[in-house]
């Protein structure tokens, strides 16, 4: 699973690399709608198809945070950040993040104010991104927010009952956090 | 006129002079092999630019091992570093990754400290900066990021950066003994378990399955003295040896090592090296060669030897060259014997001396004597060369492997608890037990007197949790 959303990540980027922005045949809206998409559908799947139907449904294995010690499932939120980990390692040049108004591990609060304004959008209307660009270090980025919506019970469940959630309310169908893209301009 | 000649001579005399220095001194510097060669080292040494970190001087004269590019940059010297220790990492599920720092959300922090770079804290070449780890950084580097740790973590309030990394409490790279809910599971642990034994070793039992293991040649069928060959048969007390081997028993015969493929498969070697016992021993002989015994053969350097050696040893085991062979003992490869004997006939400092007084050599000497079951005793393997999961993950195999690189759990010692000291102690008891250097040197002759608060802290926390789920107070009513 882990491989396919790297694959698709990577296959992404790669048309990007190749066909540059710059040159007018992909803008950068459309292509961080496009990585979205492929992030978005995997992490889909991986939280109803494996952890919600395995450990909510079947209730024959369980997803937690410390996996390998509980021989357990990854959290869908880890393996959405090992898949970023492995495009980082890849240096294909744009990254992406899952954070949240209401962050379970307080790194993943927003830190600049495109992140702030986006996650803050993306809370109040679910349905419409945000993008913005940003000035980080000495480059410029074009910055999409995408929201991240409790797409089966196992999301809500767990967040609620997390020792270090700072919400406990969530509702299935809810926005919980945003994916933000960051592709560098030129 | 002769006192005209006579200083053409001196200036003729000063020119060879000074293209025969230049040219060793170049010699030593440019020619890879200085670094081995007995007559260019002293001239390759004199390039060093600082006396170098407990973890590479064994190494130092191998420049190329570190900067293998002049003009490489930063990034090349990153390279090499992830060479070496970048496995030792991902196996630690590193808690600040380079990726971590690439994310260009952190761009502000990477300006602050370039976490991207292992040079960035541990600086190499300067002694009068390096603390423990090979750390050149000043200890509260913590604040840069978590400056604002307080407001998440109340029990932290006043607490000083420069004691973040203090024993017990957080490692920036592995925290795999440390993290929270680790401790919370752990609250209750006795300070000696009811049964404590460790891991038991396995190669036998998976050996024929084992995903390239030459089983071919050596079908782990058992052999006796008639399968010895007739003209070493002369040597009873070598085949003796040979045959109360685990080899003897799995079907390795002479030709097994000193025939080994790696060594030339038609040639008799004498004296097998470490390649040999590799072709089946390739776990065992990567820690071996990632270790301070086996990291000069790695860079293809004379062995090691105790009189290289910056710790305290023995001047009769100055001249042992260490390979293999030399803690196992050619023909008799006793584990035993390299379990203790090996280790404390070379190592001289004060917590190898205390081994002998100590509650851990006493449950040795009972499981020696059969008084205790096998993975009883406490040897100086059982903790420095300790019996760790390895998995070949593209074949699904998995066996209990002897780690031989004996720094791999000391850097820091908290890498010790879960695979060792947890075999047969609580976790508290283990913090505080290795947190107390007095005790350590003593090799843990008596009971730890320092305590780390680590615990406690998560204690309650864990409280004032269940308080909170109890008075059915959600946080997220605060939040609103």
């Amino acid at each position: 699973m882990k491989t396919g959303i790297t694959m698709a990540v990577a296959l992404a980027a790669a048309g990007w690399a190749v066909v540059p922005p710059a040159q007018a045949q992909v803008s950068y809206k459309d292509m961080a709608d496009a990585l979205h998409a492929v992030m978005e559908s995997d992490r889909t799947v991986y939280t109803r198809m494996v952890v919600n139907r395995l450990q909510n449904e079947e209730k024959v294995i369980k997803a937690t945070e410390h996996f390998k010690d509980d021989k357990s499932l990854p959290l869908p939120a880890q393996m959405f950040r090992f898949g970023s980990e492995m495009v980082a390692e890849k240096k294909m040049g744009f990254s992406y993040s899952l954070l949240s108004l209401w962050p379970v591990n307080k790194q993943n609060a927003p830190k600049t104010a495109v992140e702030k304004k986006g996650l803050e959008a993306v809370a109040k209307d679910g349905a419409k991104p945000f993008y913005g660009e940003e000035t980080l270090g000495k480059s410029k980025y074009f910055t999409a927010v995408y929201a991240d919506k409790a797409v089966a019970p196992a999301c809500v469940t767990c967040h609620n009952d997390h020792k270090d959630s700072p919400r406990k309310d969530f509702k299935i169908g809810q926005t919980m956090g945003g994916v933000v893209i960051r592709i560098p301009m030129k | 006129m002769a006192k005209a000649a006579g200083r053409k001579i001196y200036w003729i005399w000063w020119g060879v002079l000074s293209v025969g220095v230049g040219g060793y001194l170049a010699a030593g510097l440019l020619m890879k092999s200085a670094a081995g060669n007995p007559w260019l080292s002293p001239a390759r040494s004199m390039f060093l630019p600082g006396k170098t970190s407990h973890g590479h001087y064994q190494i130092e004269l191998a420049c190329e091992s570190c900067h293998v590019s002049p003009f490489g940059g930063r990034e090349a010297l990153q390279e090499s570093c992830e060479r070496c220790h970048g496995q030792e990492l991902k196996d630690a599920v590193d808690k600040h990754p380079r990726s971590k720092f690439t994310d260009p959300r952190n761009a502000d922090r990477l300006e602050k400290l370039d976490a991207l770079q292992c040079v960035t804290c541990h600086v190499e070449h300067r002694p009068e900066i390096t603390g423990s780890m090979g750390v050149t950084l000043a200890r509260d580097f913590c604040f840069h990021c978590h400056q604002d740790i307080a407001k998440d973590r109340p029990s932290h309030e006043g607490m000083a950066f420069n004691t973040c990394n203090s024993s017990g409490c957080h490692k920036f790279h592995d925290n795999r003994a440390l993290y929270e809910d680790f401790l919370a599971k752990h609250l209750d642990d006795p300070a000696h378990r009811a049964r404590p034994q460790l891991t038991a070793r396995d190669f036998r039992e998976v050996a024929a399955s084992w995903p390239g293991y030459p089983a071919d040649r050596f079908p782990l069928k058992p052999l006796t003295a008639a399968d010895a060959p007739a003209e070493l048969m002369q040597s009873r007390e070598i085949v003796g040896d040979w045959l109360a081997t685990a080899h003897a028993k799995a079907g390795v015969n002479c030709s097994g090592c000193h025939q080994a493929e790696q060594e030339g498969a038609a040639a008799w070697v004498k004296r097998p090296g470490h390649k040999a016992c590799a072709s089946c021993h390739e776990a065992e002989s990567k820690g071996y060669l990632a270790g301070k015994h086996g990291m000069r053969l790695a860079e293809g350097l004379a062995p090691m030897t105790p009189g290289r050696a910056r710790q305290p040893m023995h001047a009769k085991a100055r001249a042992t060259e260490l390979g293999c062979t030399s803690c196992h003992g050619a023909h008799r490869f006793d584990t035993k014997q390299a379990a203790v004997e090996a280790c404390v006939g070379c190592h001289r400092d004060e917590h190898t001396a205390a081994y002998e007084r100590s509650p851990h050599h006493a449950l040795w000497k009972k499981e020696l004597a059969g008084e205790l079951p096998p993975g009883s005793g406490v040897s100086c393997a059982s903790c420095h060369l300790p019996r760790v999961e390895h998995r070949v993950p593209d074949a699904s195999a998995k066996r209990t492997l002897v780690q031989h690189n004996q720094s791999d759990n000391l850097r820091p010692n908290e890498k010790m608890i879960r695979p060792v000291c947890m075999s047969c102690h609580g976790l508290g008891f283990s913090i505080d037990a290795l947190a107390d250097t007095r005790l350590v040197r003593d090799n843990f002759a008596g009971k730890p007197a320092k305590h780390i608060q680590s615990l406690d802290m998560v204690a309650r926390r864990v409280k004032e949790q269940a308080q909170k789920r109890g008075s059915g107070s959600p946080a997220s009513a605060e939040q609103k």
